[in-house]
């Protein structure tokens, strides 16, 4: 067998699965979303009327622009919660940093639905939280702390993401040199002026990777604010995991994940940009 | 400037459990509520009981809810990872032209919402027919899984000598016999924690599955389906304790693999080269 058809045989299966289950199918979902017909028969017929509907209603358009604040707001907490346990990990923690760390992610991969049912449990007027909290007598019997609505939807995903945000940040700072920092620090630098000058600078590529990580898959979501985000906490993912399952306009849902598609790739590019793909991928 | 670096150090250490006391928390009410006497989740708890647990045993649904998610999982981890392994070994042992737009579909299904992906998925299905199944979930779960599936392994890979192939040729294996007496071997810890971490993901998951699936559901779409019937949610919760805590023993065990996959003595590490 020669080498290029070594390499065939190789890349072959992972090519055809992703082009045929992703690739094709986001291609027939952009023809569809030109589709007119809401039943979802194909006359065949091209149209715009379901991006003019996007771009006519006002409504709409503040979901989506809600969801961008959400996932930004997500992944800023999520990188800034997560940076001092990378760090704790990376260079306080000594040799049990790898365990530590695995005990840090491994509540993450548990049922994504049922952790968000338990923050259900958690939050709002009902919920342990404010239970705890009122007999504690920290709050006032009828104040509520955390309602439904966006915040409880920021909470509950930055909870989600922390574990996650932690990862690339950990990888990058443990890539610097040990020989940095001491440098630095013989030179009289103090701690806090050799992690600002030195340490910060240095993990900043995986402080990037890691608000990427966080902010795609956030702006994406429809199960958290489906679940705690009540009725002002809609997400964009809502609104077209609706078009499916409930108003049933296919070509309208495949419209509106076509512009959050969009939305998605955009920031990837603009995000590999500044990191390479390949450093994108390897941080994690 | 010795002591303000140890209370720094300090400060960390108890942000750090207290994270990790949060981050657990959530799992660890529901466990409580598992073996609370009552059908609200609500505190104050009304007293102990095992009658969730004796329930559980005829929650037939439940449980067949349950063996669709074990059969999609290990059908799809084995795929995943099978094809996983494949590009991470074209990944690591050859320079090919094209490799970074290889590299970048690979990388597709993590930078694309899941919303978009089970739409997208949903919507073709349904244009060339195929019903919905467990069939469709466990192909969307594969997916998903390839981009980790192939880092994962590739990080083991990278690890070692091309030389070790050339000696095992040059001693007349062919590739085939190569690729399993040679790779087979040394990536075994990086497949398991793909196999492992892969079954976790399937198992676990909703966002996608929700629209890929069929008539008959997997355990996360029963879940679903059952929070609009409140007297039915302890029931849930109970089995959700359970499948919490085993995720979290499978992961710690996938993790020890993968750690243990990278630590390849080839690896060399920068400082002593």
């Amino acid at each position: 067998m020669t080498k290029s058809l070594r390499l065939a045989a190789l890349l072959t299966p992972v090519t055809v699965w992703l082009v045929l289950f992703s690739l094709i199918p986001l291609g027939v979902m952009a023809a569809y979303s030109f589709q007119g017909n809401s039943t979802g028969a194909v006359d065949g017929v091209f149209t715009l009327a379901n991006y003019q509907k996007f771009f006519s209603n006002s409504a709409f358009q503040s979901v989506l622009w809600r969801s961008v604040l959400i996932a930004l707001a997500t992944a800023a907490f999520s990188v800034v919660l997560a940076y001092p346990l990378a760090y704790f990990l990376a260079f306080q923690a000594g040799k049990s940093g790898m365990i530590l760390l695995t005990l840090l992610i491994a509540p993450a991969w548990t049922s994504e639905l049922l952790r968000i049912l338990a923050w259900k449990i958690m939050l709002g007027s009902n919920g342990t939280l404010n239970y705890l909290l009122t007999w504690l007598g920290w709050i006032a019997p009828d104040t509520v702390l955390i309602r439904f609505g966006p915040a409880a939807v920021i909470v509950t995903l930055v909870y989600t993401w922390i574990p996650f945000a932690a990862l690339p940040i950990y990888a990058s700072l443990g890539r610097i040199e040990k020989s940095l920092l001491e440098a630095s620090a013989d030179l009289g630098e103090n701690p806090l002026r050799s992690f600002l000058r030195v340490t910060l600078p240095l993990s900043l590529s995986g402080v990037m990777a890691s608000f990427f990580y966080v902010f795609v898959p956030s702006l994406g979501e429809w199960v958290t604010p489906a679940m705690v985000g009540g009725t002002t906490g809609i997400m964009f993912g809502n609104l077209i995991q609706d078009q499916f399952a409930r108003a049933l306009n296919w070509p309208l849902g495949a419209a509106f994940s076509l512009v959050m598609l969009l939305a998605a790739l955009a920031l990837t590019l603009l995000m590999t940009r500044v990191i390479p793909l390949t450093d994108l991928l390897e941080a994690g | 400037m010795k002591l303000k670096r140890i209370s720094a150090s300090g400060v960390n250490l108890v942000y750090f459990w207290i994270s990790a006391f949060l981050l657990y928390l959530p799992i660890l009410l529901l466990i409580i509520f598992s073996f609370n006497d009552s059908t609200l989740l609500v505190f104050p708890l009304k007293g102990f009981t095992l009658k969730w647990y004796s329930q559980l045993a005829g929650a037939n649904e439940l449980l067949r809810s349950l063996s669709h998610s074990l059969l999609v999982g290990l059908g799809s981890s084995l795929v995943s990872t099978l094809l996983g392994a494949l590009g991470a070994l074209a990944l690591t042992r050859f320079d090919f032209k094209g490799k970074n737009a290889f590299l970048s579909l690979a990388a597709v299904p993590m930078i694309i919402p899941y919303v978009v992906l089970g739409v997208a998925m949903m919507i073709l299905f349904k244009a060339i027919g195929i019903p919905l199944t467990l069939w469709t979930v466990g192909i969307g779960h594969v997916v998903i899984n390839i981009p980790y599936n192939v880092l994962i392994i590739s990080a083991r890979l990278a690890g070692f000598d091309k030389s070790l192939e050339e000696a095992a040729m040059d001693l007349g294996a062919d590739y085939l016999q190569t690729v399993l007496r040679v790779y087979l071997p040394i990536a075994m810890p990086a497949l398991l924690a793909s196999f492992l971490s892969s079954f976790v993901t399937s198992f676990n998951e909703f966002a996608l599955a929700f629209f890929l699936t069929g008539r008959e559901n997997t355990l996360q779409m029963y879940v679903y389906s059952q929070l609009r019937f409140p007297s039915r949610l302890p029931i849930v919760i109970t089995l959700a304790a359970i499948t919490m805590v085993a995720t979290i023993l499978v992961m710690l065990l996938s993790e020890w693999l993968r750690q243990l996959g990278q630590t390849g003595e080839a690896k060399g590490e920068p400082e002593n080269a």
